[in-house]
């Protein structure tokens, strides 16, 4: 079977999901077409060798509609018979797209693909699709389906997280990300968006605040507990029985930010590298993708990296880092607790709670930053892992060449 | 005739006046007519416009539930038939060009109400007692006439989903407010001349969801609709059916169908045309009117209710009686509860107690009532004054003299009883009733102070006696069919529900009641966490939890109730519940009113488990899942329920169905403790039945009587 490696990988800054963020009068196709510019550009890239374009998009509508893969190719430039695609596994889409076109190389059918995502959550809000998952009676009622928080803060009570141990993990996020930031450590991958004029609107991750602390971040108000109360922790309690009630300790400040953003990473065979005469910075090492529990939603990340790992015949002592997305801090709680991993290994440049979880971008910014850092450590084997909506969890290991 | 057709001035009023049943209603002999009516006036060229009204002092009250019971078994797509040929004929009539007016002069529900939906126009008789509705769903049913459709299409969503979900019924007043109906009259000929002026005045009207085919220059459905207030797919909608579905269940337990069905009749039928959403209601309609949980509420809450509250375990052919003058001893909790809904019915009170300071307290309870009632417009002054006046307040029991019945409330104590009694009864009248309202005294015991045993009836409420709808009549060994006759008619004057049980210890309700309590306690010995048991109960549809409610009732009592069982030779020391109480009461954990039982009841915060109890009681590594803690819980009462009728405890299948839904709340969509050997299914009630025996104890163990039923397959 071929291998999968990775060339390169471009993200953008995440900017503030709201009004005032510095990204929010930028179209989400602009994020997309920067980026594979971006590829193209800074690698030469002869575009008439790329297969395909597959990115992750959760809200798949308005200006996000109508396969913003393929029109971010055509506006970009990339030849005619480069195809794109848009797919939708919610906030592990991009991740998702790392692995679809790792399988397409691997099976030997196609040579080379830019995976990645977008989300513009300023302009298109997050649930703005609907969907009959969180909106068909019958659906709702037969597999007491909640929304996410509701399942976080599920999650936290389950497994007795209080909500100071959540700030404590949100604080931590933040001093790593803080620190990640002065000294540089997202170069590699971070590009600038730039407006039509050339200015520079965002070149750093906007959401990081500086001097957060447990203290600062105990003021603020749960975010889920008005809704829990209008019936949604009533349905998620109805299987989970043994529970009195839901603690609601999640809040603005120890859950994902939302914000805008997009990535893309160049993934090919080990034939077009040569082709194309450029240096392979890892590979795919193995996959996974399973089914959790949907009202508890969330707990995907250990089953699928026990997957990928038992697939991939290797222990969770191989693993050097990882990247396991911050959608909300029990979601890494729940993962260093149920596997023994390491904090000191696990999101070292901080996560989605400092820095920000475009949804269907993030699979693949945590994917770019997991390589960078395995490259500046000067360590071997990451593994990328993401919660799903529905109750799915998707894992990836990546290996560094040399 | 059922409908009466006339051409006054070019319009023809339909008239409902049903001679079959006393109110109108939709069913097989009414809808033929009625279509045949709409027909006739639609192809008369002379009728340019239409009123549909009723003779009756009713609109129309809904759909004969007996028909949809007689059909629950027939095959889904006959029923589908039926159910469509209903919507086609209202499809019609809001299609065919002719306007229609509803002149509804009085309470409209449920089906009525949707022919009223299908009419161009609505116009209600101003009658604050006229009720217009959709209560379908409290039948476990939903309005299959094209009122999942057309309420939201013509008011929104917000407005119509709680109408709908809860059964909510309004006056015409309101219903104007919220649109239901368009207009309000002043008087039945105004109201009729309002009619005439809207046709006059609307030659040709059409529904906003349908519109004229250019080319046919027909009425039809339109697909762009757009719903006021946001459709299905808007902000509003995504909210509503997110948290909407969410309450909905959070409120059934997901143990009605119907509810949900209805949400999906507005989710699903609001994105198509009204010719689609009428077939997708009507879907939805088939199978919920098929469920058991609909056939079981229609038997238990409604025919079944009803003929309780009509008398159904009255002795025939004793004439009529009407207590005028009632004297109750004992002005405590359940005495003052008693003189309160006495009084409420035009009833004369004595109310009695030692002194006349708590005589006089028993008389201020009904004054508080009545003071709410006041504060939410449900009373005036003037009526709570009438009614408190009828209670008469005394130390004296003199006072007492003419009663035509006595009702003792006093402690539950066989001695003090046994004082009272000759001492009250030489007040009443030479025919005149003494009752005892006891839950565990056995009447026949008590009835022996009495010199006139054959007029001693056990007449047993429930607190708080205002709310609880039902009275518990126990039949002691010489209680003759008059007295009986007696008590259900003052029952019945009261406006509450009776059930007629025979003398035994516990009678009828505290006996099964208190295998509810006794599982739960027996649950908790087995190492499950109690926490699971109070959910799993409440999830199957108990109102509180086993372990809450035993301490509502108060260990101490109990430990009392076990102990006098044992000291009468009906009980084992080894009892569970002996046990528990016993272990508590040397706690000093007595329930609820010690503050400390299975739960700590902090100042100013909810209850929560006793955090002790999982010394006592150690939650055992494993345990079971939810739905075996509900079949312990359910099956144990069923059973139960079982050898009181085999027993005679209980007489009917009704008064054991009705008892165990109105006393201790057992879940009415299983129809009641004895229906619900039928809801499993009595094979499968007796083999489960035999598992749980082996398994847990012989308290389960099926009796004989019901294993040769379920060979025969022969259910309740």
């Amino acid at each position: 079977m071929a291998e999968a490696y990775i060339y390169d990988a471009v993200r953008t800054p995440r900017g503030r999901g709201k009004s005032d963020g510095s990204l929010h009068d930028v179209q989400p196709v602009h994020l997309l077409t920067s980026v594979l510019k971006h590829l193209r550009d800074r690698n030469n890239l002869d575009t008439s060798l790329v297969d395909d374009v597959i990115m992750g998009c959760v809200t798949p509508i308005g200006e996000q509609g109508a396969d913003i893969a393929r029109t971010a190719a055509i506006e970009a430039g990339y030849a005619e018979s480069v195809a794109g695609v848009q797919l939708n596994r919610f906030c592990s889409s991009g991740l998702e797209a790392i692995n679809m076109a790792a399988a397409r190389i691997m099976s030997g059918q196609e040579d080379l693909i830019i995976a990645g995502g977008v989300e513009s959550m300023s302009r298109v809000p997050m649930g703005s699709d609907g969907g009959a998952l969180f909106m068909n009676p019958q659906i709702v009622a037969n597999h007491k389906i909640v929304p996410q928080g509701i399942s976080a803060d599920l999650i936290a009570t389950k497994y007795g997280y209080s909500r100071t141990d959540l700030d404590t993990f949100a604080a931590e996020s933040y001093r790593r990300a803080v620190e990640a930031q002065k000294e540089n450590r997202f170069a590699r991958s971070l590009v600038a968006i730039q407006d039509e004029l050339g200015t520079t609107l965002l070149d750093f991750d906007e959401g990081v605040r500086p001097g957060t602390t447990v203290e600062s971040l105990s003021k603020l108000n749960a975010a889920f507990e008005k809704m829990g109360q209008m019936g949604l922790d009533a349905l998620a309690l109805m299987k989970y029985a043994e529970l009195t009630h839901i603690n609601h300790v999640h809040h603005a400040g120890n859950s994902s930010q939302i914000v805008d953003g997009a990535a893309g990473i160049m993934i090919g065979s080990k034939e077009i590298g040569e082709k194309l005469g450029l240096k392979p910075r890892a590979r795919i090492k193995g996959f996974s993708v399973i089914g959790t529990e949907p009202t508890i939603m969330l707990t995907g990340p250990v089953p699928a990296t026990q997957k990928v790992l038992k697939r991939a015949g290797m222990n969770l002592s191989d693993i050097d880092l990882f990247e396991v997305n911050e959608a909300f801090a029990a979601i890494p709680m729940y993962f260093m607790d149920q596997l023994g991993a390491d904090h000191s290994k696990i999101n070292v440049n901080g996560g989605a709670i400092a820095l920000g979880h475009p949804l269907g971008a993030t699979g693949a910014i945590i994917s770019a930053t997991l390589i960078d850092e395995l490259e500046r450590r000067d360590l071997s084997t990451g593994l990328a892992t993401l919660c799903i909506g529905g109750g799915m969890g998707v894992a990836t290991i990546f290996e560094r060449l040399n | 005739m059922e409908i009466n057709y006339k051409i006054d001035q070019n319009i023809a009023v339909i008239t409902w006046n049903m001679t079959t049943s006393p109110m109108n209603v939709l069913n097989d002999t009414s809808l033929p007519e009625f279509e045949a009516a709409m027909e006739k006036a639609f192809v008369d060229a002379e009728v340019k416009g239409i009123i549909v009204t009723s003779a009756k002092p009713e609109f129309i009250a809904g759909a004969d539930l007996k028909m949809i019971l007689r059909n629950q078994d027939t095959d889904p797509s006959e029923m589908m038939e039926v159910s469509m040929g209903l919507n086609r004929l209202f499809r019609r009539m809001e299609t065919q060009s002719k306007p229609i007016v509803a002149a509804i002069n009085g309470t409209v529900l449920g089906g009525g109400y949707e022919v009223c939906l299908a009419c161009h126009h609505r116009i209600a008789l101003d009658n604050p007692k006229t009720k217009i509705g959709l209560p379908e769903v409290k039948l476990g049913l939903l309005p299959g006439g094209g009122g999942t459709q057309r309420l939201p299409r013509m008011i929104g969503m917000e407005a119509s989903l709680p109408l709908m979900l809860e059964g909510k019924d309004v006056s015409p007043k309101e219903a104007q407010k919220i649109g239901m109906v368009d207009a309000i009259a002043a008087s039945p000929e105004a109201m009729m001349e309002a009619a005439r002026a809207w046709i006059e005045a609307n030659p040709s009207p059409i529904k906003p969801w349908d519109q004229i085919n250019r080319k046919t220059g027909k009425i039809e459905a339109r697909n762009n609709y757009k719903v006021p207030g946001g459709g299905v797919q808007s902000p509003t909608g995504m909210q509503m059916f997110t948290i909407g579905t969410a309450m909905t269940v959070d409120k059934t337990k997901g143990n009605y169908p119907a509810p949900i069905a209805i949400l999906s009749c507005v989710y699903e039928g609001l994105q198509v045309n009204m010719d689609r959403a009428i077939e997708i209601e009507a879907r939805y309609f088939v199978q919920v009117a098929r469920s058991k949980e609909a056939g079981n509420l229609i038997r238990t809450m409604f025919l079944g209710l009803n003929s309780a509250n009509k008398g159904a375990s009255r002795p025939k052919d004793i004439e009529k009686t009407d207590v005028k003058k009632v004297g109750i001893i004992g002005a405590g909790m359940m005495g003052a509860g008693i003189a309160h809904v006495s009084a409420m019915a035009g009833i004369q009170v004595v109310l009695k107690d030692v002194d006349r300071a708590a005589a006089e307290k028993g008389k201020a309870y009904s004054r508080q009532l009545l003071d709410k009632a006041i504060s939410r417009k449900k009373m005036d002054e003037a009526k709570a004054e009438a009614i408190l006046s009828l209670i008469a307040p005394t130390a004296d029991m003199a006072d007492l003299k003419g009663c035509d019945l006595i009702i003792e409330a006093v402690f539950e104590n066989r001695e003090l009883k046994a004082q009272i009694i000759p001492e009250a009864e030489a007040m009443l009248t030479d025919t005149g009733v003494f009752g005892s309202n006891t839950s565990t005294l056995p009447i026949t015991g008590l009835a022996t102070a009495s010199s006139r045993p054959e007029n001693f009836i056990g007449i047993h409420f429930f607190s708080p006696v205002d709310k609880m709808q039902l009275v518990e009549l126990i039949v002691g060994k010489e209680t003759s069919d008059y007295a009986l006759a007696v008590a259900i008619d003052y029952t019945r004057k009261i406006r509450k529900t009776p059930i007629v049980v025979n003398d035994s210890r516990g009678f009828y309700t505290s006996r099964c009641f208190g295998t509810y309590s006794s599982e739960g306690m027996e649950l908790l010995k087995d190492g499950v966490a109690p926490t699971l048991i109070e959910n799993a109960a409440k999830l199957v549809g108990m109102p509180v939890g086993p372990l809450a409610v035993t301490d509502e009732v108060a260990l101490d009592l109990v430990y009392k109730i076990a102990s006098q069982s044992i000291k009468d030779g009906a009980l084992s020391e080894e009892d569970t519940s002996y046990q528990m109480g016993k272990k508590f009461v040397e706690l000093g954990r007595l329930g609820k009113k010690s503050k400390a039982g299975f739960y700590d009841y902090p100042e100013g915060a909810p209850k929560h488990i006793w955090p002790g109890l999982a010394e006592l009681f150690p939650v055992a590594a494993e345990q079971p899942s939810v739905e075996e803690i509900q079949t312990r819980i359910l099956y144990r009462q069923a059973i139960e329920t079982v050898r009181c009728f085999e027993e005679g405890v209980i007489r009917t299948k009704l008064d054991a169905d009705l008892g165990s839904i109105l006393a201790w709340g057992f879940p009415p969509y299983t129809g009641g403790t004895l229906s619900f050997v039928n809801y499993v299914g009595i094979e499968k009630f007796v083999a489960e039945s035999d598992r749980l025996a082996d398994t847990y104890g012989e308290r389960f163990r099926p009796t004989n009587k019901l294993r040769e039923m379920a060979k025969a397959g022969k259910g309740f």
